[in-house]
């Protein structure tokens, strides 16, 4: 899926990916924070669009917009459901103000996409395990965490090695009705489970091999020190979180 | 006949994986693929069923454009056994896993039955037929996989890597099998780094590096260019290397030969 | 005293029917290259296991006799311990990489451990340059060729300075150049560093050269434990199934046809040579 690719970790030496990951996290809260305060076209808007630059700065544009246009099909679905259940409420009339409601809603779904997006892309699952450990997250949850998002591409991949295996046997997944197409999926989905299963055998394996849980305290080859960019940015965010508690007073 | 015309296929990500690729295989061939990881065989393969269709170039099986065809349709004609078996196995019983592509051809329930019934006794499977296929050994899974392609009767059979992990025993009757499709007058086209296992059985053979093909002939002819198998990653084979030490040429594809070419020209033996 | 000692082990996995060890013996001196071989199903990778503690601690089951590696009981030491002695590879590259980039992965086991971050930047350093991977060291590990994980698991496991390092079947994965790269790297830890080396593999071809010693199993048991090209060409070898290197059948095929190219050999020079030498005679 495209918009997985959104998602991918890059490895580039631009201000955003030098941010701290404990930062980029209150980026991630803040602006999750502020895009649910706001159920208006105009501020919602303002919160997608102002994180372009960033996007640019990051240089991630092109997985950025893969995501995008992937999410598209989510944001009209969500504009879709939100316009038809209004309409249903009101027995099946259309009014302005529920387009723009439903509007809206796509929006926002398109601004918390873009942070995520971004996020992701700029942050290194180790940099951001670092991160969950200095919050005193006991290491095994940051590990379990790190190691799920380093295999969501494998898994991908072997999701799209199964599925030609079973094509190539004759299985035919765009054809039949919504049950028969779901049904469909098991020849997919058991082969994908039973080698995550096997595949998590072998890690752990490794893992034991490698002294995992050896010592309580765990030592770092990383440190995470805040800079001055750091303090400046998450004055920044505190800033705009403020103003936005401010707007949506007054709005 | 398969043929592959000016192939040009990029994946959606950009990366170039065939720039131009053509060739050949007709009933009856015996082709081996081979080439560094990343070369291309993989996604060569896949546009024989038609899983990739060419970015630019046509393929055609039996004469069938594969843009114009479904990958089950094709698949009918071209049997495909891909590396990992235990990445198909999703049925409770070795029986439902060899009945599965019979079932999704559209062939009528007695004639399923026939043809599991008789491939599970050819593979020497029948003893597992209840079994389920995830409690078998590694070279159990992969004569499972072989007998659920081969239970449709592909005119054209293509394996991905069949020898990997495999132990002696193993490799000879995979060999074995080869030989008997063969017979039969299907075509046999095998993407391997087994070298020595090549040696041994003298395909035709198509050497491709970096999406192009750098060389497609008799087995003799390619492995005695040591050259162009470094730069396919391809390592020649040991009797290949070792008349190169000998004679400062490599005059022998396998032990079969090297023996022939020295007892002659030491005068002994026959 | 032997580095590793295995004395009248025996193991069942658990709610398995049959053993899959049989009261194997075998002692390995400190700088033995041993490579450990015998047809699919042969117990090879279970007597793997039984070196750094996977089996017992790992996978449980039933266990019998003595298996000590550096003079630690393998039964009564976890694997965390039996880990700074005892290095193990896989063959999956990918189910043995833990972090986003290649230092990061080196430092794993080390971190583990809870070494001070001077010592593991000086070991990560160490194991990089060892393996030849310094100038990667950067690069996302998802980024990597097969060849390259595969020499990152060995940089991983080599800082962690075991005296023993296991590869099970190490290049299964590999293209045939990839799988030359990692024998000698592996060949250099041995000559370098004097390290162990168990090797698990099917292809003689790729490792006979390399050993000092080969071992091939057989339901559970050692069936033949000595010198490659003394093994290689024995009888038994063949009955086995063992992958015969083809300078061993080629030296066979010769011999009985009446050439006299003196003992068998596994060096493919070798025997080239003394073949020339018979051509000038």
């Amino acid at each position: 899926m495209s918009m997985l690719d959104g998602f991918k970790t890059t490895v580039l030496e631009t201000p955003i990916h030098e941010l701290d990951p404990r930062v980029k996290m209150f980026m991630l809260a803040s602006v999750t924070a502020m895009a649910i305060m706001f159920n208006k076209v105009v501020p919602l808007l303002v919160i997608s669009l102002a994180q372009v630059p960033l996007v640019l700065l990051a240089r991630v544009s092109r997985e950025w917009s893969r995501s995008m246009r992937g999410g598209m099909i989510f944001a009209l679905m969500i504009f879709g459901m939100n316009l038809v259940s209004r309409a249903a409420y009101a027995g099946w009339t259309v009014d302005a103000e529920m387009v723009k409601v439903s509007v809206a809603m796509a929006l926002r779904f398109v601004a918390l996409l873009t942070t995520f997006s971004l996020f992701f892309l700029t942050t290194s699952p180790d940099k951001l395990s670092l991160a969950l450990e200095s919050m005193r997250i006991p290491y095994e949850y940051c590990f379990a965490f790190t190691t799920a998002i380093r295999f969501i591409p494998i898994i991908a991949f072997e999701a799209q090695a199964i599925a030609d295996a079973q094509r190539s046997r004759g299985l035919e997944l765009d054809r039949g009705n919504l049950i028969e197409r779901l049904k469909k999926y098991v020849p997919i989905l058991t082969p994908l489970i039973v080698s995550a299963i096997r595949r998590s055998m072998e890690l752990a394996e490794a893992m034991e091999s490698r002294a995992f849980g050896a010592s309580k305290r765990r030592t770092n080859l990383y440190t995470l020190k805040l800079k001055p960019r750091d303090y400046v940015a998450a004055a920044a965010l505190t800033a705009a979180l403020c103003i936005s508690v401010l707007v949506r007073g007054v709005v | 006949m398969i043929e592959v015309r000016d192939v040009h296929f990029t994946y959606p990500n950009g990366v170039q994986a065939l720039r131009g690729v053509s060739l050949s295989v007709d009933r009856g061939e015996f082709v081996a693929i081979m080439g560094e990881n990343g070369a291309g065989k993989t996604t060569l393969i896949k546009h024989f069923n038609g899983l990739l269709k060419p970015t630019k170039g046509t393929v055609l099986v039996d004469g069938v454009d594969t843009r114009k065809s479904t990958v089950a349709q094709l698949s009918r004609k071209v049997g495909i056994v891909f590396q990992n078996p235990e990445n198909q196995f999703f049925c409770e019983s070795v029986y439902d896993e060899v009945a599965f592509a019979l079932k999704n051809f559209g062939f009528p329930e007695d004639e399923v039955e026939e043809r599991v019934t008789e491939t599970l006794r050819r593979f020497g499977l029948e003893k597992y037929a209840k079994r389920s296929p995830f409690l078998l050994s590694g070279g159990e899974k992969k004569r499972v996989a072989i007998a659920s392609v081969l239970a449709w009767d592909p005119e054209y059979v293509v394996m991905d890597e069949p020898t990997v992990g495999q132990d002696y025993k193993a490799k000879t009757e995979l060999l074995n099998l080869i030989y008997t499709l063969l017979d039969e007058g299907r075509a046999v086209v095998v993407v391997t780094h087994d070298v020595e296992f090549v040696a041994e059985c003298e395909p035709r053979v198509v050497l491709i590096s970096q999406g192009r093909i750098l060389a497609d002939g008799e087995a003799h002819e390619v492995f005695s260019d040591f050259g162009l198998l470094s730069k396919a990653s391809v390592v020649p084979p040991q009797s290949a290397r070792f008349t190169q030490m000998v004679f400062g040429q490599p005059r022998a594809l396998n032990v079969e030969e090297a023996v022939r070419l020295l007892s002659s020209m030491l005068g002994v033996g026959r | 005293m032997p580095l590793i000692e295995v004395e009248g082990l025996s193991y069942k996995y658990p709610k398995a029917k049959d053993w899959a060890l049989r009261s194997v013996d075998l002692s390995v001196d400190r700088g033995e290259f041993v490579v450990l071989t015998g047809p699919t199903g042969c117990g090879k990778t279970t007597l793997c296991r039984c070196l750094n503690g996977l089996i017992p601690h790992f996978y449980g089951g039933e266990m019998r006799g003595e298996v000590r590696v550096a003079g630690l009981s393998v039964k009564e030491n976890p694997i965390s311990t039996m880990a700074r002695h005892v290095g193990m590879i896989f063959q999956n590259p990918d189910n043995q990489i833990f972090a986003l980039t290649v230092e990061k992965d080196v430092a794993f086991g080390l971190e583990n451990l809870g070494l001070p971050r001077e010592e593991i930047r000086r070991r990560v350093d160490w194991a990089l340059r060892v393996t030849g991977i310094e100038a990667i060291r950067s690069r996302g590990t998802h980024e990597l060729s097969g060849g390259q994980k595969q020499r990152l698991a060995i940089a991983s496991v080599l800082a962690m300075k075991p005296e023993v390092v296991v590869l099970d079947e190490p290049t299964a994965y590999l293209d045939p150049k990839g799988a030359e790269e990692i024998m000698a790297v592996v060949d250099g830890l041995r000559r370098e560093f004097g390290m162990t080396i168990i090797l698990v593999e099917h292809r003689m071809d790729i490792a006979a050269r390399y050993a000092d010693r080969v071992v091939v199993m057989e339901g559970g048991r050692v069936v033949l434990d000595g010198e490659p090209a003394e093994v290689l060409s024995s009888q038994e070898a063949v009955r086995l199934g063992v992958d015969v290197p083809k300078v061993v059948r080629l030296h066979r095929c010769l011999s009985e046809l009446g050439v006299d190219l003196g003992a068998p050999t596994v060096m493919l020079e070798e025997l080239a040579e003394r073949v020339r030498e018979a051509m000038r005679g």
